[in-house]
């Protein structure tokens, strides 16, 4: 059974021009120490996405579907049990750790907290749990008494990846852990979670923009369009070989060391992500698609087997794959 | 450091008058000098309607007006914030209800509400303090609210959550203490208006009028005629403590909010 279970997730949110559909019928799921990237442009329902698994939506957002962890649904279960699960079994290392961080109180009382929260002990008790935790996470232990103010951004990121790890959790939700870091930061908190999760055994959605990104830290990626997934493989095989043309367009935006044509023109992708409120006819992409064909302003393709351990959602996929269009 | 330095001295005075200032000294009936004698060598600041040296008038009077004053505001703090943190964490129904009932005591004159609750509930220290302390707090609710929505939408507010906090851990551990400089700047305003208003009601003749208080001092002085007979000494002593008083708690205030806020405080 699976760690993770997401099947035909809706999630709206209500607005004064209408409904706003952020993410529409996601299939996802997770193997109990697997990697997996969900990348996709600003707004496409990442957050959303990521957020809703432990049901943090602001109230008025409507979630439809199911969400099991561990066999149990997310989406049905009681309050108190939503608590009890909520860091102790999955955590979350949020974007911008400048803001998740309360700046009146100490980076240790914050590490704590967690424990705190969960575990029924005294208030001194967790100060070990904190300075191993900090060291784990290549801070002094003496970090525990700074503000977060005396932070930089990499070490304030590195105090949310200790804060993450507290309570021992099977899942770490890490929504864009390096928005807003330098090139080096990015990828020293990239090898910090990678070596923590893998040593622990604990699973990692890694949500991020950056294809290249996820493709270096993952096993297995999901891209993310419009509110849906359009493609899902090995992370390997997506990025080298996208089968999607939004994929595509998503891999060829970075150039490749050793490749000189990709380096000298990155390519671009022209124009919007569509507004999730009055999203296009037929396949979402399609008015930003080079390959359309006309069924593409008619049909919405579901995720199609190409190959495997891959879907993708493309007509292309469906002609080129015989046995798909039965899948 | 000033503030600090004159409140100090003040509750100094206050708690040591019992020392050097007998009931003999304050009786009316056995006061020392004659009534309304110009400041002199023996009464430095001359003498009340009675004849009460106005040196140990306006020591004693701090007692009360001190007690009163960080009494009430102490109650009109309590309620404020906790109404405030309600209506700003909870929002949804809780937040309507809190807030119109703010919003009732808030269009309520003040004064006379504590007039009419003092008139109406047993004479005494105590009533008084209720009187202030039940009709100052709307103000601080609206503004605790304030912050706690400002407070409520930052992001580690959503972490807190994600972590698996309750509601009351939430408001204990992050909103009050990202709240607590507004308390704080808020609680000197209000023991300055607190002393203001016990000198209000006591020269209204709503307090106890047996207990020396700036306030019954100012209102003695009024009903004998000190402000047209230009008696300078029975007025300026309590109205420049009642100032002297107002400023000190205002300046702690402000001292206090630099050592609250880490991020005005200086770096290790």
């Amino acid at each position: 059974m699976s760690l993770l279970e997401i099947t035909d997730l809706t999630v709206t949110y209500p607005s004064a021009s209408g409904p706003v559909l952020a993410v529409r019928g996601v299939d996802l799921a997770m193997d109990e120490g697997e990697k997996l990237g969900l990348a996709g442009e600003s707004g496409c329902g990442k957050s959303t996405l990521a957020l809703s698994l432990l049901r943090l939506l602001p109230r008025g957002a409507r979630v439809a579907g199911t969400i099991r962890f561990d066999g149990e649904d997310i989406l049905t279960m009681g309050w108190g049990r939503l608590r009890a699960v909520r860091w102790a079994a999955a955590s979350i290392v949020f974007q911008g750790a400048m803001h998740a961080l309360n700046p009146v109180r100490s980076v240790g009382d914050q590490v704590a907290e967690p424990i705190l929260v969960h575990e029924k002990v005294p208030k001194a008790a967790p100060r070990r749990k904190v300075a191993e935790l900090l060291e784990q996470v290549g801070l002094a232990p003496s970090t525990a008494r700074a503000y977060p103010h005396q932070l930089s951004g990499g070490q304030r990121q590195r105090v949310m990846i200790a804060m993450a790890l507290a309570c021992s959790p099977r899942l770490i939700v890490a929504d864009e852990p390096t928005s807003a870091l330098d090139v080096m930061i990015q990828a020293q908190i990239l090898r910090l979670v990678d070596r923590l999760v893998t040593d622990r055994g604990i699973s990692l959605l890694l949500i991020s923009h950056d294809l290249s990104v996820l493709t270096s830290a993952c096993d297995r990626l999901a891209v993310m369009y419009a509110g849906r997934i359009v493609e899902e493989g090995p992370a390997g095989q997506v990025f080298s070989d996208p089968l999607h043309p939004y994929s595509s367009a998503l891999a060829a935006a970075y150039p490749r060391i050793g490749d000189a044509t990709a380096r000298r023109n990155p390519q671009g992708l022209p124009g919007d992500p569509p507004d999730p409120s009055h999203l296009p006819e037929g396949c979402s992409f399609q008015p930003r698609c080079p390959v359309a064909l006309g069924e593409c302003v008619r049909t919405d393709p579901p995720l199609w087997p190409a190959g495997p351990a891959r879907r993708a959602a493309c007509v292309h996929v469906r002609d080129s794959c015989p046995g798909a269009a039965h899948g | 450091m000033w503030g600090l330095a004159v409140l100090l001295v003040s509750i100094a005075l206050a708690l040591a008058a019992p020392l050097f200032i007998s009931a003999r000294d304050l009786s009316a009936v056995t006061a020392p000098g004659s009534p309304r004698q110009a400041p002199s060598l023996h009464f430095p600041l001359g003498t009340d309607a009675y004849g009460r040296s106005m040196v140990a008038v306006t020591i004693w009077g701090a007692r009360i007006s001190l007690l009163v004053g960080l009494a009430a505001t102490v109650m009109s703090m309590v309620i404020g914030s906790l109404v405030g943190l309600l209506a700003g964490h909870f929002r949804a129904w809780v937040a309507t209800v809190l807030m119109r009932v703010t919003d009732w005591f808030l269009v309520l004159p003040t004064l006379v509400l504590a007039a009419a609750l003092a008139s109406v509930l047993h004479r005494g220290v105590g009533t008084v303090i209720i009187a202030i302390g039940v009709t100052a707090w709307p103000g601080t609710a609206r503004l605790v609210r304030a912050q706690t929505l400002t407070v409520e939408a930052r992001p580690y507010i959503e972490r807190a959550r994600a972590l698996g906090a309750g509601d009351w851990h939430i408001i204990r551990r992050h909103v009050l203490p990202n709240v607590m400089p507004v308390i704080l700047a808020q609680t000197t305003l209000t023991v300055s208006a607190a002393v203001l208003a016990e000198a209000t009601l006591a020269f209204l003749g709503l307090s106890d009028p047996t207990r020396v208080s700036w306030g019954t001092t100012l209102q003695l002085a009024q009903q004998v005629g000190a402000v047209s007979a230009g008696d300078w000494w029975i007025l300026l002593p309590p109205g420049l403590a009642i100032v002297l008083i107002a400023l000190a708690f205002t300046l702690c205030g402000r001292s206090l909010e630099a050592i609250f806020n880490p991020r005005l405080a200086a770096g290790p």
